[in-house]
């Protein structure tokens, strides 16, 4: 027996075996002590409550809500904000990082200072100032909606959000959208076949232009094959407020300008390392066999330097989901603000609602970055 | 998730998981063994609770922290306050962080059933109105039929909105704000066109604002808003405690002392006063605490119609009547049950 424990594998196996056992009698311990600790308290335990009413009205929600449904329903009102906010600003702020790494490499003197003035000023003040500053600053100076700004007679703008017409969803709007869906997909695949062309015969096949000409021609075509009916409902002015047509309210407008500016200068600056990571030589080389400069960027060094830019651009993805939670100081209804905010406070059980809350952070962040690591391993440059 | 709710949240959770058991809670050892308590009150709520320059609080929920420390550890100055939004105060009381919540809360079912918490009492019966522009022309919340409403969130009031205008077959555009600061800049602004809260805090929002002639409370009270000092539950002594203090003031008043005659009073023949002031009996004692404890609370802090009128009364800017506040005797609501 003590010869046994004279062996440094048994040793190890049963050192392993012993921390196990102590760490599931830990967390055993925990579980219980919470859990009759709590009913000492007399708080209410369990997930029962996500069937109970709410009670109270959110003011932005993708779906149908109001105060009659369950707080299972602010759980999904909530998500699916914090979802719409971050694909949005992941959006915006990948084009603008993008524009303004590469403006920031410039050659013309101007226009590089004022890219890395941008970068600097952003980048430097503190989130939660960026949008208190848009939010109580910028949109709330607009006119009231009495006296709302007004283009072409159906958009309005005051300090109560941005309206606009929105179309019914008749069978005339869903057959024009989808026609504009199979016009990308069909342009992704015609891509494919154009460049697989290219590399066996060298003849080249104008995707761009296809493209965009499909892009103007079939949904034309669609519109009066389905019943050519548009009907907009438009924004008007009734009693205190607009109604009608779609509102972007302040909350969200500040939110996404904010995060979209922010984190833009971050990805900014992981495309203009991406492109100095290139080698000088790859450059002069494509100079070389007589590509111009715009060329040379789009053809050698951008599709280069973005490989090296994805992986920082992956934690601003995810910054951006969690930075998304701010919307707490202006009000915007994301998941914090509704479910871990306002019912926490309703309900008060603080233990199921911040695990349900955590959980949604860490599934996004996992899917997030599952998504991006694949597709940094399809962009790897191929050896051939 | 970078709040501080989320912060509190987790201390909640921890506090919950680790502390070996919370039925051997005793918050009455803690308080004389740190020797402050640890009281939560609102963050600047002028009447209620707000801070002078320098960083001195007062208000009517303030008294009642002073009330206690009075009572348990014989100087109303042993207190540490924590300011909260409302969002965070029940997870605050949960977690141990504070030990009395004293800021404007409403008393409700669901607070007592579901958040295991205690109402100690009642010290100022509230209802819920309206604050609104005076260029909006509107005389009667009726009239609100469409118009943006900023409220705080995680309150009753958000509750009683939804409510009051489904029940008149009204819609409103919600603005729901964490921070009383945000609901003032969305009324300023015009992001909203009212605000709703307790009446009485609306008269306090109101002298916050920058032009407080500009903005009119509407006549309409839409709700029971009972305001008290919270414990929570499984720590019945503490319970006690609290909700005695708390008689204590009212009791006072009912029965003429005050902080002025306190010292004279203790000479009294009337028997209640005699035993309120532990000159007779063991009152005291048997609450754990030191029999002249209501003679602290009342020479210290005052009695009840004293708070009053220097928190929020005629001796102070808010100039709020009695109303429910006076005493059962006077038509009112204050009643403490009999000092024996
Ligand atoms: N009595 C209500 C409302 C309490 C409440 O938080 N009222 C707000 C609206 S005036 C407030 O006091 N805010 C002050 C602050 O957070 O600074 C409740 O218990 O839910």
């Amino acid at each position: 027996m003590f010869a046994l424990l004279r062996d440094r594998k048994v040793r190890g196996i049963l050192f392993q075996l012993l921390t196990i056992i102590g760490l599931v009698a830990f967390l055993w311990y925990i579980g219980t002590n919470t859990v009759h600790n709590i009913e000492q308290r007399g708080i209410r335990t369990g997930f029962g409550f996500l069937t109970g009413t709410s009670g109270f009205a959110i003011n932005d929600s993708p779906i149908a809500y109001n105060e009659t449904y369950t707080y299972w329903r602010v759980f999904f009102v909530g998500l699916l904000n914090t979802i719409i906010i971050s694909v949005i600003v992941i959006f915006l702020s990948s084009i603008l990082g993008l524009i303004i790494g590469v403006l920031r490499l410039s050659n013309n003197w101007l226009i590089a200072k004022l890219s890395s003035a941008y970068i600097d000023i952003f980048r430097n003040i503190p989130i939660l100032l960026q949008i208190l500053f848009w939010y109580n600053v910028v949109l709330a100076t607009l006119p009231s909606p009495r006296k709302s700004i007004e283009l072409f007679g159906s958009i309005f703008i005051n300090n109560r959000g941005f309206y606009v017409p929105k179309p019914d969803m008749n069978s005339t709007t869903i057959g024009v959208m989808v026609s504009v869906a199979f016009v990308f997909v069909f342009v992704f695949f015609l891509n494919r076949w154009a460049n697989k062309r290219h590399e066996e015969t060298g003849e080249d096949f104008p995707v761009l232009y296809t493209g965009l000409g499909l892009l103007v021609v079939v949904p034309i075509a669609a519109y009066f094959i389905f019943g050519a009916n548009f009907n907009f409902s438009y924004p008007h002015l009734r009693g205190f407020n607009f109604t009608g047509g779609k509102t972007f309210y302040p909350e969200f407008l500040a939110l996404t300008f904010a995060l979209t500016i922010y984190t833009a200068t971050f990805i900014a600056e992981a495309v203009r390392s991406g492109i100095e990571a290139v080698s000088k030589g790859q450059k002069e080389a494509a100079a070389s066999i007589g590509l111009s400069s715009y060329q040379a960027l789009k053809l050698v060094v951008l599709p280069q330097a973005i490989r090296i830019a994805i992986p920082p651009t992956i934690n601003q993805y995810l910054n951006i989901v969690k930075n998304s939670s701010l919307a707490t100081a202006i009000g915007y209804p994301e998941l914090v603000t509704v479910f871990a905010g306002t019912t926490l406070n309703q309900v008060g059980q603080a233990i199921e609602i911040i695990s349900m809350t955590m959980l949604v952070y860490l599934v996004v962040s996992l899917v997030v970055s599952a998504l991006l690591n694949w597709i940094n391993f399809k962009m790897k440059i191929k050896e051939r | 998730m970078k709040s501080k709710i989320a912060k509190i949240s987790i201390a909640t959770i921890a506090a919950l998981s680790l502390s070996a058991s919370v039925a051997s809670a005793d918050t009455l050892s803690d308080t004389l063994s740190q020797g402050y308590l640890k009281c939560g009150i609102n963050s600047g709520l002028p009447g209620f609770a707000s801070a002078d320059s320098k960083g001195h609080w007062s208000g009517i929920d303030v008294e009642v922290c002073r009330a206690v420390a009075a009572a348990v550890l014989g100087d109303q100055t042993k207190v540490k306050y924590t300011s909260l939004n409302a969002k965070e105060r029940f997870t605050a009381l949960q977690s141990g962080e504070i030990d009395l919540l004293s800021r404007n809360t409403t008393w409700t079912e669901t607070r007592d059933s579901s958040l295991g918490l205690n109402f100690a009492g009642v010290n100022f019966y509230d209802g819920q109105g309206f604050l609104v522009h005076k260029s909006l022309g509107v005389k009667n919340a009726k009239e609100l039929d469409g118009a943006a409403v900023c409220v705080q969130s995680g309150t009753t009031t958000e509750l009683n909105l939804a409510d009051y205008f489904r029940k008149n077959g009204m819609k409103y555009k919600l603005v729901a704000y964490d921070s009383n600061d945000q609901v003032l800049k969305g009324f300023e602004t015009g992001r909203c066109d009212v605000i709703t809260s307790d009446s009485s805090q609306l008269y306090s929002l109101r002298i916050k604002l920058k032009n407080p002639a500009g903005s009119m409370v509407l006549p309409n009270i839409i709700s029971k808003e009972p305001l008290g000092p919270v414990v929570r539950q499984g720590d019945d002594k503490w319970f006690n405690i609290v909700k005695w203090s708390y008689n204590a003031m009212v009791a006072a008043e009912e029965a003429g002392i005050t902080s002025k005659n306190v010292d004279s009073m203790l000479k009294s023949n009337n028997p209640t006063v005699k035993r309120i002031l532990g000159v007779e009996g063991k009152l005291g004692e048997n609450l754990g605490l030191k029999k002249d404890f209501a003679y602290q609370i009342i020479k210290q802090v005052g009695n009840y119609g004293e708070v009053f009128e220097r928190t929020v009364g005629m001796g102070s800017p808010l100039k709020i009547k009695r109303g429910l506040n006076a005493l059962w005797t006077k038509g009112g609501l204050q009643y403490s049950p009999p000092f024996r």
